[in-house]
């Protein structure tokens, strides 16, 4: 079964594009990754699918339910982290967990203690005094202390310090391994190499990728270093390139031929051709051609 | 009813503050009152050569010496100010707050309708509103017996329940305001207050303008009025009532497909 399923999605701010005929699908259990830089829609898929927004034309489904007419039941199974967690002045962290458990109908008290303790959140602390990370983490224990079946996580780690990173992410393998949907967007590639099994990529509005990170990671494009120098002016499919004191690093996504030509007429001491990483590709979604 | 004990919570320190204010300034007027009673000859003659000033408050058809003349003049001021003021604030803010302070990607991807938070919100209102009446009428009550007068029990009722129902009104138009805007508010809601007031005095000033205590929900709760008929204006208080219908019916019908952007 699809966990997130819409068809030709499209939201308009008036006449400002937010996504443009969205197709995306997510299977139930599944890692999922969203990858987009700001302004792409990201946020206006999320919102979309909270019933947040409602949807100029298309449609979303959460585990077959539309997100328009069937947005309580789809909200009871979603657990929702934004990228920025904010909460009510004068605060505790507690009141605010025991107010979302409270909106929620479900005692999720011994949850919510564990996921503090691991998460490593003092309950007693008013929200107002804690920095950007801690707010994250009252946000983090509130999307999942429900142990809803789909978690919905907008840039979930700002702030948090590289262990409580880690301990994030195994909480969130142990949930996916029980059967928690997690959708991650995030601008953090290494994120998603790292842990989602499938991926999308939202550029202006429109899916232009959507495949298991694998495959998204294999590519034509090749990242190519060398030392020397030589004329790579008005070559096709040059991306990204960087110039260093000795030589040249850049991607490619053209054809190997006149890029060996060029290289063998220029003069070349050292030379690297590798697959590019996550983060490259993207770049490669991304970027304008350059001249 | 999370929502309403949220609320509640969310506007207690508010609702202290108004309610002394207001109670404290009552009191004081009625504590003042058996001192100025001796005076009230001069002050009535000065407050009724005042012109217009003398129509705008009431003056003209209420005996300042007595004190169900100087309470429906006080209370006006006091009461009908103070919880004027009091109810736009806690009603023009009580939806758009969510959005101005980013709660409402908190608030509201939690498996409770939009109808149901609307519905929980205006009824904190309304409790707050009527805990602060409750109060005020016992303060007033109180202050009334420990000065030794006679309680002139109908009169004062009257004006309790028409500074209330007014209240609720000028809440209800709010909480219609609030569903349509997105930032600060405040300011609107202070503004809108002081608007139906001064429509209020301007249609006592002048018979030409006397269609606009139908606009206002102050119309309803003219004391001189109040006092003189013994009984609350039946056609200005229906218009008031529908105008707060009016500003909830709106309400309802918008903010449910609001895009919380």
């Amino acid at each position: 079964m699809e966990a997130i399923v819409t068809r030709k999605l499209t939201k308009y701010y008036g006449k400002m594009r937010g996504i443009s005929g969205l197709d995306l699908s997510v299977e139930e259990g599944d890692f999922f990754g969203f990858i987009g830089p700001n302004g792409a829609g990201k946020s206006t898929t999320i919102r979309t699918l909270l019933g947040l927004i409602s949807p100029t034309s298309g449609e979303a489904k959460i585990f077959g339910k539309d997100v328009r007419t069937e947005k309580n039941a789809i909200l009871a199974e979603t657990g929702y982290l934004p990228s920025e967690a904010l909460f009510y002045p004068g605060m505790r962290v507690r009141d605010a967990l025991s107010l979302s458990a409270d909106l929620r109908r479900k005692d999720c008290s011994a949850g919510a203690a564990q996921l503090c303790r691991r998460l490593d959140l003092d309950p007693s602390r008013k929200i107002d005094e804690l920095s950007f990370g801690n707010r994250k983490k009252v946000g983090i224990v509130c999307a999942l202390q429900g142990d809803p079946k789909l978690l919905i996580l907008d840039e979930p780690t700002g702030g948090l310090d590289p262990l409580i990173q880690h301990e994030f992410f195994e909480i969130l393998k142990e949930r996916n391994t029980k059967g928690t949907t997690v959708f991650l967007s995030s601008h953090v590639l290494s994120e998603i190499r790292r842990h989602c099994r499938r991926a999308a990529v939202i550029r202006e509005g429109e899916l232009i990728a959507c495949d298991s990170v694998d495959a998204l990671s294999r590519t034509n494009a090749r990242r190519v270093s060398f030392r020397g120098q030589a004329e790579l002016e008005g070559l096709p499919g040059l991306k990204d390139i960087t110039r260093t004191a000795d030589g040249v690093s850049f991607l490619y996504g053209g054809e190997m031929k006149p890029l060996l030509e060029r290289l063998a007429a220029g003069e070349i001491s050292d030379l690297a051709v590798t697959e590019p990483d996550l983060e490259e590709v993207f770049l490669h979604y991304y970027q304008k051609e350059e001249a | 009813m999370t929502i309403v004990k949220h609320e509640l919570r969310q506007g207690k320190t508010a609702f202290l503050i108004w309610t002394a204010a207001i109670a404290f300034l009552l009191g004081i007027c009625i504590f003042l009152f058996p001192e100025m009673k001796g005076d009230m000859d001069g002050i009535s003659e000065m407050f009724a050569s005042m012109g217009s000033f003398t129509a705008a408050f009431g003056m003209d058809k209420l005996n300042f010496g007595t004190l169900t003349g100087y309470y429906a003049i006080e209370c006006g001021n006091v009461l009908g100010l103070g919880g004027a003021f009091f109810a736009a604030l806690c009603a023009v803010d009580i939806l758009c707050k969510e959005e101005r302070g980013h709660t409402a990607d908190f608030l509201l991807t939690h498996p409770v309708s939009r109808i149901r938070i609307m519905t929980e919100k205006l009824i904190s209102v309304v409790l707050r509103i009527t805990a602060l009446n409750l109060i005020i009428y016992a303060v007033s009550v109180g202050s009334m017996a420990a000065i030794g007068e006679e309680i002139p029990w109908k009169e004062v009722n009257l004006l309790h329940l028409a500074y209330y129902l007014m209240q609720l009104e000028i809440a209800a138009v709010c909480f219609g305001i609030s569903a349509f805007l997105k930032r600060g508010s405040v300011g609107i809601g202070l503004g809108l207050a002081a608007l139906f007031y001064f429509m209020s005095l301007i249609a006592n000033i002048t018979e030409s303008a006397g269609f606009l205590k139908y606009c206002t929900p102050f119309g309803f709760c003219d004391g001189a009025s109040i006092v003189d008929t013994g009984k609350l204006d039946g056609a200005v208080l229906a218009a008031g009532l529908a105008l707060g219908a009016l500003g909830i019916l709106a309400a309802y019908l918008h903010y449910p497909k609001k895009d919380i952007t």
